[in-house]
């Protein structure tokens, strides 16, 4: 590194390379490679074999709900103690197993490097050993399903004393077992954010300036420094919640001078931020895909950064109104109140931005174009709910109803699946060198996205009438156990089931695109940013030639140019 | 790579890091004695007072943040700045046990705890020639 | 499994040399976690008056004596730096080893502080005091150890005369763990 000569770094980027890489065996070309590309492909398919086991857990606990006490096809009999097993840890999969490593984790990986024009991350060692530590914490989760005593149910927040005390959650495995996951995970993530950051600070292409760094680079390493910023105080927690559970100390017993609030400000001063960490890549993938299929520049490149520098500094400053019940000071649920409605402001900028970048534009609608589209239109829905959750006053009739739950997913969908799926369909090409099918690809978007309304709709409506969370068959409570009620437990669970089996057209569109789909070329899309000038899918080191940057990432339909389009390193 | 061409232009000598530690040492005798004196002001200021220009001096003097680009001072603030934040926005909460309408269950706990002190401390009076020995013994090991 | 550096490991857009930079990330990031930690200590230390009478427990001159051998060890892999741009490898390595030496004396300080004060009846679980006492050292000292096997590690390298560089990065480290225990150390002895 130190004596690393111009001469060497020549000879690295020779094309004697590939052919070196050839010869790797599988194992040192696929499980333990160092490569961006390759670490990038493995978060991606451990999020996609985890977003299958949640997915089977909405399914179990949704058909409990819709025909309680009947048998599950495929799971059985859910008792209230696998209900609440599976709401949490479909939670916890959802967010820290799925989420994270997707949109962070996988597209960081494997756009960081490519779009910024280098060969790799600046420490591809530590990238690997992040992937192995959170493919630790994956492991260490799953097993604790098998143990004794089950999984961990106390809800994916583990407000204690019910995660604290066996005695009380009746877990003594599980839930240390789920602790140690999560605070594994965490490692990992932060290993991998600072190597986000660091790449994106330091290995640019020649050129590339601040502002010419593509939105989703700039979202991504925003959202790592979020994430590595606000997880402090809960590695903390953690390790003393596990100390709790295990070595019977008090940190949170308020039997001895223990304070559960504690726990709850440790875990949402992590846990708000989090929303804005998985988002943020989520609108940077939005950005990229709206701009190449509306053929027109992003609306306002520097309000987006502006808004994102803006929405990161003050989800620092929300994380209490997750707490208007927990008898917090009356006098901080008004501030929080306030600086929760100040955050809209500029979420609400950047989806003005992105709606004003398709005015007037040439659209073409895409399966990825479709995907940002219903992004924008879902999402917005999900901040809109958001507001009554965020005043405390009405916050205090819907705490803890399935309005909380659904708004949470109206807008947790949109950023960890629709968002997602249109970076599949978008760098899919880039990905495996093959196009993946249109008509599939539009089938799998109807299926989804309708379906999606149709689940979380009624849980509105649920949530307005007063029905309560985490609770496993509502036929014990007589004002919830109404025909009509129940009505809308079925189509919300009906339209899951439809929702989860139009993921299998993507599935096999997905699986046969990658070995059989029709050959991509280096640009499908005619796209400007980097990426799209290596060869589909790109070798290891990436680029023959490392490109330099001549200009900003959104020059499209340039007035005076024969293309509609104008790659940041084509120099005239 | 640049990075000794970077950083061959600070190269300090032996002697002004010696000094700089020797200073260190100092600081850190007052913040020991300082407290010794059982007044409150003087006890926060040489306990926590000195810890920061303790911490200030390594920061700069020996982590070389002096010569450092000035935003990872700023990185360094921003990450105490949040736990300052934390730390204000949880206050209300955790710090006291009892307020306008509201009051902890403490009461129980600080009787325990107190009692455990008592208890320590009568029975070192107790032992107390007893413990001088073992502190010999452990000091000799 | 490429053994080869990157390019992208040589670039340095901002022009602190991309390992350096890594070390203020990872500083950052611990100091919230550090700071997680000890704000939570301080939320409860003002909200219980009575745990003066637990911090007057401590053993405030092995507290001392360690921030001393800290403070000197400090010293050393400053100097260690001082060496690597000297280039002088055998100094570097010395003074690494010294540092090293450091550690050890300030964790065999801390396991006899541990001792005396099971054998006086403060265990983990005694009261909440103990509880941050044990896991807010506890986390030091891990940090303590991890810095001597990472140090360890490079000293052999650098006494071949490679990655110099890598002297000061674990040296900003050591600082850092140094400037914690700086904290911690009026936080669980001074203060009562």
């Amino acid at each position: 590194m130190a004596n690393l000569s111009s001469s060497e770094a020549l000879s690295h980027s020779d094309s004697g390379h590939d052919t070196h890489h050839e010869k790797m065996s599988f194992w040192s070309k696929y499980v333990f490679s160092t490569d961006h590309k390759v670490i990038g492909m493995q978060y991606l398919f451990t999020g996609m074999f985890m977003a299958l086991i949640g997915g089977f857990m909405v399914y179990a606990f949704r058909m409990q709900l819709a025909f309680p006490g009947e048998a599950v096809p495929g799971f059985g009999n859910v008792s209230a103690g696998a209900y609440n097993a599976l709401v949490t840890n479909h939670g916890t999969i959802m967010i820290f197993w799925v989420a994270m490593p997707v949109l962070i984790a996988a597209l960081g990986n494997f756009l960081i490097p490519l779009m910024i024009g280098c060969d790799d991350m600046v420490f591809p060692k530590i990238n690997r050993l992040s992937y192995q530590i959170f493919l630790l914490s994956a492991l260490v989760l799953i097993a604790s399903f098998f143990v004794p005593g089950g999984p961990f149910g106390g809800a994916w927040t583990a407000y204690p004393p019910l995660s604290a005390q066996a005695k009380f959650n009746l877990t003594p495995l599980g839930a240390p077992m789920w602790v140690i996951a999560v605070a594994l995970e965490f490692v990992a993530f932060l290993l991998g954010g600072i190597n986000f950051i660091t790449t994106t600070m330091n290995a640019r292409a020649k050129g590339m300036k601040m502002y010419d760094i593509p939105i989703i680079v700039w979202m991504i390493v925003i959202a790592s420094i979020l994430f590595m910023a606000s997880v402090g105080p809960l590695m903390a927690g953690a390790i003393m919640l596990l100390f709790d559970q295990t070595l019977s100390t008090n940190f949170f017993n308020p039997e001895y001078g223990g304070d559960p609030v504690l726990w709850q400000h440790l875990f949402w001063f992590f846990g708000h931020p989090e929303v804005y960490v998985v988002l943020l890549p989520a609108m940077g993938i939005v950005a990229e895909v709206i701009t190449v299929f509306a053929r027109k520049k992003l609306f306002a490149y520097k309000t987006v950064l502006y808004t994102t520098f803006a929405t990161g500094v003050i989800s620092f400053f929300v994380w209490a109104h997750h707490q208007f019940i927990s008898g917090i000071d009356p006098r901080m649920a008004n501030v929080f109140t306030i600086t929760t409605l100040l955050i809209s402001v500029p979420i609400a900028e950047m989806l003005f931005v992105y709606i004003a970048t398709l005015y007037g534009g040439s659209i073409q609608f895409k399966t990825p174009m479709l995907f940002a589209l219903a992004f924008l239109a879902e999402f917005l829905i999900g901040g809109v709910t958001g507001i009554h959750l965020g005043a405390s006053g009405t916050d205090i009739y819907f705490h803890d109803t399935y309005f909380v739950l659904a708004h949470f997913h109206y807008t947790f969908v949109p950023i960890a699946i629709i968002a997602v799926f249109a970076a599949i369909y978008y760098w899919f090409p880039k990905m495996f060198g093959r196009m993946m099918n249109e008509f599939w690809g539009k089938v799998h978007f109807w299926g989804t996205v309708i379906p999606f309304n149709f689940i979380f709709i009624p849980l509105f409506m649920l949530g307005m009438a007063g029905q309560h969370r985490r609770i496993y068959n509502y036929n014990h409570f007589p004002d919830l156990a109404t025909p009509e009620l129940q009505n809308l437990r079925i189509i919300a669970t009906v339209a899951l089931v439809i929702m989860l089996l139009f993921q299998i057209p993507f599935l096999v569109n997905f699986f046969v695109s990658m070995f059989k789909g029709k050959k991509a070329e280096a640009n499908p899309w005619k796209a400007n940013t980097l990426e799209w000038t290596a060869p589909s899918p790109p070798p290891h080191g990436n680029f023959k030639v490392f490109p330099e940057v001549y200009r900003p990432p959104y020059e499209y339909s340039v007035p005076g140019r024969k293309e509609d389009y104008w790659p940041q390193d084509s120099k005239d | 790579m640049s990075e000794d061409s970077h950083s061959s232009e600070h190269i300090h000598s032996v002697g002004s890091y010696v000094k700089i530690w020797a200073i260190l040492v100092v600081l850190l005798i007052i913040s020991v004695i300082g407290p010794e004196l059982g007044i409150q002001v003087i006890t926060l200021i040489t306990a926590f007072g000195i810890a920061i220009v303790k911490a200030l001096m390594v920061a700069a003097k020996f982590m070389h943040l002096n010569v450092e680009k000035r935003y990872i001072w700023y990185l360094l603030y921003t990450g105490i700045l949040f736990i300052f934040l934390f730390f204000t926005g949880i206050a209300p909460d955790i710090m006291k046990s009892e307020g306008t309408n509201w009051v902890k269950t403490d009461a129980a706990y600080i009787e325990k705890s107190q009692a455990i002190i008592q208890d320590h401390a009568l029975h070192e009076s107790e032992t107390h020639e007893k413990e001088g020995a073992t502190h010999e013994e452990h000091s000799s090991h | 499994m490429s053994s080869q550096v990157p390019i992208a490991t040589g670039r340095s857009s901002t022009g602190i040399p991309t390992g350096k930079l890594a070390v203020w990330w990872v500083i950052a990031s611990e100091i919230v976690i550090f700071g997680g930690l000890i704000a939570c200590y301080l939320l409860y230390r003002f909200r219980f008056d009575h745990w003066s009478g637990f911090a007057g427990k401590t053993d405030t001159l092995a507290g001392a004596f360690n921030t001393l051998v800290l403070l000197t060890s400090s010293l050393f892999v400053v100097l260690a730096h001082q060496a690597a741009q000297r280039k002088d490898t055998k100094d570097a390595f010395k003074y690494l080893w010294l540092t090293i030496g450091g550690g050890f004396i300030f964790l065999i300080v801390k396991a006899y502080e541990y001792t005396s004060k099971i054998l006086h009846g403060y265990t983990f679980t005694t009261d909440n005091f103990w509880s941050f006492y044990y896991t807010a050292t506890g986390l030091h000292g891990f940090h303590v150890v991890a810095g001597m096997v990472i140090m360890a590690i490079i000293s052999f390298d650098v006494r071949k005369g490679n990655n110099l560089h890598r002297v000061e990065n674990i040296g900003i480290y050591w600082h850092f763990v140094d400037l914690v225990w700086i904290f911690l150390f009026p936080l669980l002895y001074i203060a009562k």
